[in-house]
């Protein structure tokens, strides 16, 4: 076993593992982060993906079924589950995945919006087809990709939705409107950790 | 008195319930759920395609760190039950065996054959490795036509057959048309063609995953599956397990596509194990697993042939398929074809009409239902030769199909299967999808292309499709053996403060039901929106239902809805009149509340009956306080949506390189409830319908090996590898419905193959190409485009 | 026929067999600790390659030796007239290098085009160069440019040229107990280059790819560089193309030249293209290539 520790969504966490287990199992298994979730097993789909920070202390996106736990020792992680403000309010890419109906049976999601939070963090205002290149290591079966292009454009938008001639006009769960703010906005935790 | 609902909630496009949990991560998979006392189990699978099992030693296995169990087919022969084919089609359907764990042989790459049951995953898997298994390799089959060549090696050597069935409708037979054959030999003019399905893996996202906890003597299952209630009543059957004792619940499902209406092999391992360890056991896939054991889809050659006068006048169709059913039958795997053999005639007026489908077994991964299960088969068949036909008689695509298909004053029109079609307009979705391409303009750049033999040249591919939907009226299922009926299921609850419970027996994993449903009952019963529930997937809520496949949910399910909320508003109604002092028949039910005729300004909402009743103080005599209803419903008819694709490719002649440039679909689904969900059921089945044009294939090597095991090499289509979609609708309300639905589910999916495909050969066409196999490779069309051979190969 | 067992059967279970595990912070002690595990010890760079054969099983190190913590291998430089980039730097970091971007743009443009952005921000340069995978884009790239990779053992450094590299599939002239620390890129100003990637999904391994540098004189090539990805079990250098290129001043010349594209591979035959399609494209994209380096 070996020794681990590791900030997830702004909790620091220490722990032992066997130095086998995946990044996405510790996160799942040992400390209870299932909003993460694995599809595949060859690092293709990309359904597990987080943001993990790098040695310059910038939180990048990696498939959390490709990285050892031990190997995020002193990292700090951001998980799906740690996008939103305490009090609930959406992630500007959650909510742009919500309002362009980005989603079907949700599985792909966590990762899908994970990619596109650092698809922006580098390229706040990407072409479409930078965000199909930048979205192309995660895999959706249920939406064709459209209405998840048209989020990361809104979310790129600061909030507004796209214009596209052949999109429904679409009304709000509730009647509440929601503020605009960037979506360029960093996550919520410092990726700074010692350890 | 609450406030009126002005606007109605149907047709609105409303954003979903379902998201909350979804976007954040707050989710349901069955992989996610942990029980007290839970084990993991692992599954040893077999390496060879067709082998006889010596010997298995397990024991070796329990001397691993936390071990708890670990056992053969062998040892649990007697109680692991079978798996059971819901759908013998034939009554001399040969139907093997098909027990969850191989006993004494194995007959595709991937069968379970032992297990270990231990603390945890790792562990069980680890524990894998020291099981012994002895096998004795036997001979392969994995062709279709060498499955049935006389001498072929047999995948069920005692049943002495490679076959399993030959069904056939004839229209002159059945009396709903004419003879094809005679149409053939009649004909002026005669298009054979061979098309084959590849073979496809459905690929939900979420690979399945199983708990079983047997409690108690009780037995409850979580399961990703599409049909919790049919898992249900199939444990019973084959395990002797009684019904009543059985909760089956299908959490969060994360995609289906028909790869999760199996009954499947791990769900019933999961059941055994869980008996004989007494704690709960929790199983999920791998996607390497998923891949050699969840079932697949498609793989049928099509033998089609059409029949025409020359001025492309169709006469006759006739059908000739193989479809492999693998080493094993699925639930509903042999009905498969059936799904499609009424619709080859498509929106055609085809005076007559021959079907005959053989289903034959190979050592191969069983196939059962995959998004559309027959109908893009069918439409892919149709959709390419009446190309051909085109093509042959010097007209244009969309010509050819005008001068054939049922125009909107013929509805209801009865088909050569004997099918009525209620109603369509084919002639709108198809002015509307070529003005929205713009077909004119691109028909005038292929043309220059041509002249200047530009090295990159554009094919325009048209398909018109439409389909059967909504399955389906029992009695039809019944006249097809299928074994169970195909009505569905709607309870509503009213709640004391006026909010309501909505039951539905059908088992959404991404339809977004719950919104869907909201809208409906929301004007249905005059409750807000956000003040209804929708509850699913678990047989002690939704204790009756057949679930979620075939586009059924809305064109049966929402059928069911509409029945139960009105026997709702019949009770309320009542009430409100008591206590409007009026009598029922003066009471209307307008702007979600019932008022007194001539004097709207009386009303009584939902909400204010529901607390009348709740109290119960002052009920008319013989009323029960309780507005509860359930309704149940069975269709008398499918519904038939149709829709117009066009696409148009750049085709790189110089490498075989494919780029959509356009995709443009306008779909008349009838009746849209929500706007948004309808365009979201369309993108991604255009999707999948793409995806087996250009990429996916699952290919075995000669000795069985699925050597697309892995998303690296069975090619799902990324955001970069699909075009902009470009979708619209018309609207042409269904007559059989009360809400005027279709259903949507496999709408793109029947409708895009085609397209894409047609569009690639038209852009070869002038090269002498008639024909590209599918996947359509960047080598295939390479070849097409140099020999003009037309299939390609490789 | 008899069927045979699966090369893949024991991945079914995606959970590494159990490894002991190590992350040194010097070359010296990463060196050593290889070293001391023989045999049954396997480098760790970013692990996009790694970990998914170790998850399938087809790879059962007993120790991983995690490069990961050696902070001296990450990074680009200049020394001695060539871009030195440390073997542990990203591929994402190699793609936004400046230095790289402006002294190498043809390895910059490479990384750019391997795996996804996830991959990207783990995969290394000397992770790919050392798998040494005949579908991986950056072999080609480092064949292509004459790069020299420096490897260190136990008894020191020593420096091999790209082409002595990849001695044939998934294998190199890397020594039981060496660490490849760094790849140092020949300054090759005047030059201009691209690197097209042919494959069926954006995700697929290219079905070929092809390398190409040149540079000209008076309007005209006097000079060519050109690889293969996937026309053979290693890297394959196109010097027939090569020569043929010098003096081609139009798209026709080019053309011609890349006529030869074939010569000298062995490219395979498997489900996503023959060999003799593979050919043909290394034609049609070596063309390509070197038309829009050259700017015809």
């Amino acid at each position: 076993m070996a020794r681990v520790s590791v900030t997830v969504d702004g909790t620091r966490y220490v722990d032992e593992v066997e130095p086998r287990t995946l990044l996405v199992h510790y996160l799942r298994d040992q400390i209870g982060k299932v909003g993460t979730v694995v599809g595949c097993d060859t690092g293709n789909c990309g359904a597990c993906t987080v943001l993990m920070s790098g040695p310059d202390h910038v939180a990048r996106s990696v498939k959390s079924c490709s990285v050892l736990a031990i190997q995020a020792d002193g990292c700090a992680v951001t998980t799906v589950e740690g996008l939103a403000d305490s009090d609930g309010t959406l992630h500007p890419v959650q909510r742009a995945f919500h309002e362009q109906h980005a989603l079907q049976c949700g599985f792909c999601t966590p990762g899908m919006i994970m990619a596109t939070v650092d698809l922006l963090r580098e390229n706040p205002h990407p072409t479409e087809a930078e965000i199909r290149e930048g979205i192309s290591g995660n895999l959706c079966r249920c939406t064709g990709y459209q209405n998840i292009v048209r989020a990361v454009q809104q979310a790129a938008n600061g909030g507004a939705a796209p214009s596209a001639a052949h999109s429904a006009p679409v009304e709000s769960a509730s009647a509440e409107s929601a503020s605009v703010e960037s979506a360029a906005r960093p996550v919520a935790h410092s990726p700074a950790v010692t350890s | 008195m609450t406030a009126t609902i002005a606007q109605p909630e149907v047709g609105r496009a409303r954003l979903r319930k379902e998201d909350a949990r979804l976007v954040t991560g707050r989710t349901r998979w069955t992989e996610n759920i942990t029980l007290p006392g839970m084990l993991h189990l692992a599954i040893l699978r077999s390496p060879y395609a067709h082998a006889r099992i010596t010997s298995v030693n397990t024991a070796p296995a329990l001397d691993r760190p936390n071990v708890i169990a670990a056992f053969s087919g062998a040892d649990v022969a007697e109680t692991q039950g079978v798996l059971a084919c819901a759908w013998p089609v034939t009554e001399d359907m040969v139907a093997p065996t098909y027990t969850p764990l191989a006993v004494t042989e194995v007959r595709h790459v991937g069968e379970p054959v032992a297990v270990v049951v231990a603390r945890d995953r790792a562990s069980a898997v680890d524990a894998l490795e020291a099981i012994e298994v002895d096998y004795e390799p036997l001979p392969v089959v994995l062709g279709l036509e060498e499955a049935l060549a006389e001498g072929s090696p047999l995948v069920h050597s005692d049943k002495g057959t490679n076959k399993c069935y030959t069904w056939i409708f004839d229209s002159a037979e059945a009396g709903t048309g004419g003879n094809a054959v005679q149409a053939e030999a009649d004909a002026e003019v005669v298009i054979k063609r061979r098309y084959v399905q590849q073979r496809l893996i459905p690929s939900s996202m979420e690979p399945r995953s199983v708990i079983v906890d047997p409690s108690g003597g009780e037995w409850t299952m979580y399961s990703a599956t599409q049909i919790p209630h049919i898992v249900r009543f199939l444990l019973s059957a084959t395990t002797g397990t009684p019904e009543h004792k059985i909760r089956v619940i299908a959490p969060d499902v994360g995609g289906g596509f028909g790869g999760k209406i199996g009954v499947t092999p791990e769900e019933w391992i999961a059941f055994t194990a869980a008996n004989r360890v007494g704690r709960p056991v929790k199983y999920t896939e791998s996607r390497a697993e998923s891949m050699v054991s969840a079932h697949h889809g498609r793989d049928v050659i099509q033998d089609i042939t059409l029949s025409a006068r020359r001025d492309g006048t169709l006469t006759g169709v006739s059908v000739k398929l193989i479809a492999n059913m693998g080493a094993y039958l699925g639930v509903v795997g042999p009905g498969v074809p059936l799904l499609g053999a009424f619709m080859y005639n498509a929106i055609y007026k085809v005076p007559a009409y021959r079907f005959e489908c053989t289903g034959v077994f190979t050592n191969t991964t069983k196939t059962d239902a995959y998004r559309g299960a027959g109908r893009p088969e069918a439409t892919y068949a149709i959709e390419r030769a009446m190309d051909e036909l085109a093509a042959e008689l010097g007209l244009d695509p969309v010509e050819i199909r005008r001068r054939n298909w049922i125009t909107h004053e013929e509805f209801p029109f009865t088909t050569v299967c004997g099918l009525v079609y209620d109603s369509g307009n084919y002639e709108a979705a198809t002015e509307k999808a070529l003005s929205l391409l713009g077909y004119d303009d691109l028909r005038a750049e292929q043309a220059a292309r041509r002249a200047s033999n530009d090295p990159v040249q554009l094919g325009i591919g048209v398909s018109t499709y439409t389909e059967m939907c909504g399955l389906a009226p029992s009695r039809i299922l019944g006249a097809l053996r299928y074994g169970a009926g195909g009505w569905e299921s709607a309870t509503i609850r009213v709640l004391a403060t006026g909010k309501v419970e909505v039951i539905t027996g059908t088992t959404p994993h991404g339809q977004g039901h719950v919104t869907a449903w909201s809208q409906i009952v929301a004007d249905q019963l005059g409750v807000p929106f956000d003040d209804i529930s929708v509850l699913y997937g678990d047989t002690r809520v939704a204790n009756k239902g057949m679930d979620t496949y075939g586009s059924r949910s809305l064109a049966v399910g929402g059928i069911a809805l509409v029945n139960a909320c009105e026997k709702v508003r019949d009770k309320a109604k009542v009430v409100a009149a008591h206590m409007l002092e009026c009598s029922a028949d003066d009471l209307e039910f307008t702007d979600g509340a019932f008022r007194v005729r001539g004097n709207p300004e009386a009303a009584k909402t939902l909400a204010d009956v529901a607390l009348a009743v709740f109290t119960a103080h002052n009920l008319p005599d013989g009323i029960e306080p309780q507005l509860d209803s359930e309704a149940t419903f069975d269709p008398s008819t499918f519904s038939f949506p149709h829709g117009t694709h066009l696409c148009a490719t750049e085709v790189d002649t110089e490498t075989g390189q494919v780029k959509i440039r356009r995709y443009v679909c306008v779909d008349d689904v009838g009746k849209v409830i929500n706007p948004l969900i309808v365009e979201g059921q369309v993108h991604g089945g255009v999707a999948q319908g793409i995806a087996q044009a250009l990429f996916e294939d699952a290919v075995y090597d000669e000795s069985g090996n699925l050597i697309t095991g892995s998303f690296a090499e069975y090619l799902l289509p990324s955001a970069a590898d699909l075009p902009t979609l470009e979708a619209d609708r018309t609207e042409t309300p269904a007559t059989t419905h009360p809400l005027g639905a279709k259903g949507v589910g496999e709408a793109g999916t029947i409708a895009a193959t085609p397209a894409v495909v047609n569009a690639i050969v038209d852009a070869l066409r002038p090269r002498g190409v008639h024909d590209v196999m599918m996947p359509c490779t960047p080598e295939r069309v390479w070849r097409a485009a140099q020999d003009g051979s037309g299939r390609g190969s490789s | 026929m008899a069927g045979g067992p699966g090369w893949f059967w024991k991945g079914f279970v995606m959970i590494p067999v159990a490894f002991d595990y190590v992350r040194p912070s010097t070359v010296e002690d990463a060196v050593a600790a290889v070293a001391a595990g023989g045999d049954e010890a396997k480098i760790l760079a970013g692990g996009q390659s790694l970990l998914p054969v170790l998850r399938l099983r087809l790879a059962a190190p007993a120790l991983l030796v995690d490069l990961g913590g050696v902070g001296s291998l990450r990074g680009a430089r200049f020394d001695s007239g060539a871009l030195v980039i440390g073997a542990m730097t990203t591929h994402a970091e190699v793609a936004s290098s400046a230095l790289v971007r402006a002294e190498a743009p043809l390895v910059a443009t490479a990384a750019a085009h391997v795996g996804d952005r996830q991959v990207r921000h783990l995969g290394t340069l000397g992770g790919s160069l050392a798998h040494a995978d005949p579908a991986g884009d950056l072999p080609a790239v480092a064949v292509a440019l004459d790069a020299d990779m420096v490897l260190a053992g136990p008894s020191g450094r020593r420096t091999v040229a790209a082409r002595d590299f990849f001695t044939d599939i998934f294998t190199t002239a890397l020594g039981p107990a060496e660490v490849l620390v760094e790849v140092r890129f020949p300054r090759m100003s005047g030059w201009t280059g691209g690197y097209e990637k042919f494959h069926r999904t954006l995700q697929a391994w290219a079905l070929v790819g092809v390398a190409a540098a040149v540079r000209k004189e008076n309007g005209s090539i006097a000079e060519a560089r050109v690889a293969f990805t996937n026309m053979g079990p290693t890297p394959v250098r196109a010097s027939s193309v090569e020569a043929a290129l010098v003096g081609a001043a139009d798209l026709g010349a080019v053309k011609a030249a890349a006529a030869h594209a074939g010569e000298g591979t062995s490219p395979p035959t498997d489900i996503s293209g023959s060999a003799e399609y593979r050919r043909h494209l290394a034609g049609v994209l070596t063309a390509r290539a070197v038309a829009s380096a050259a700017g015809f």
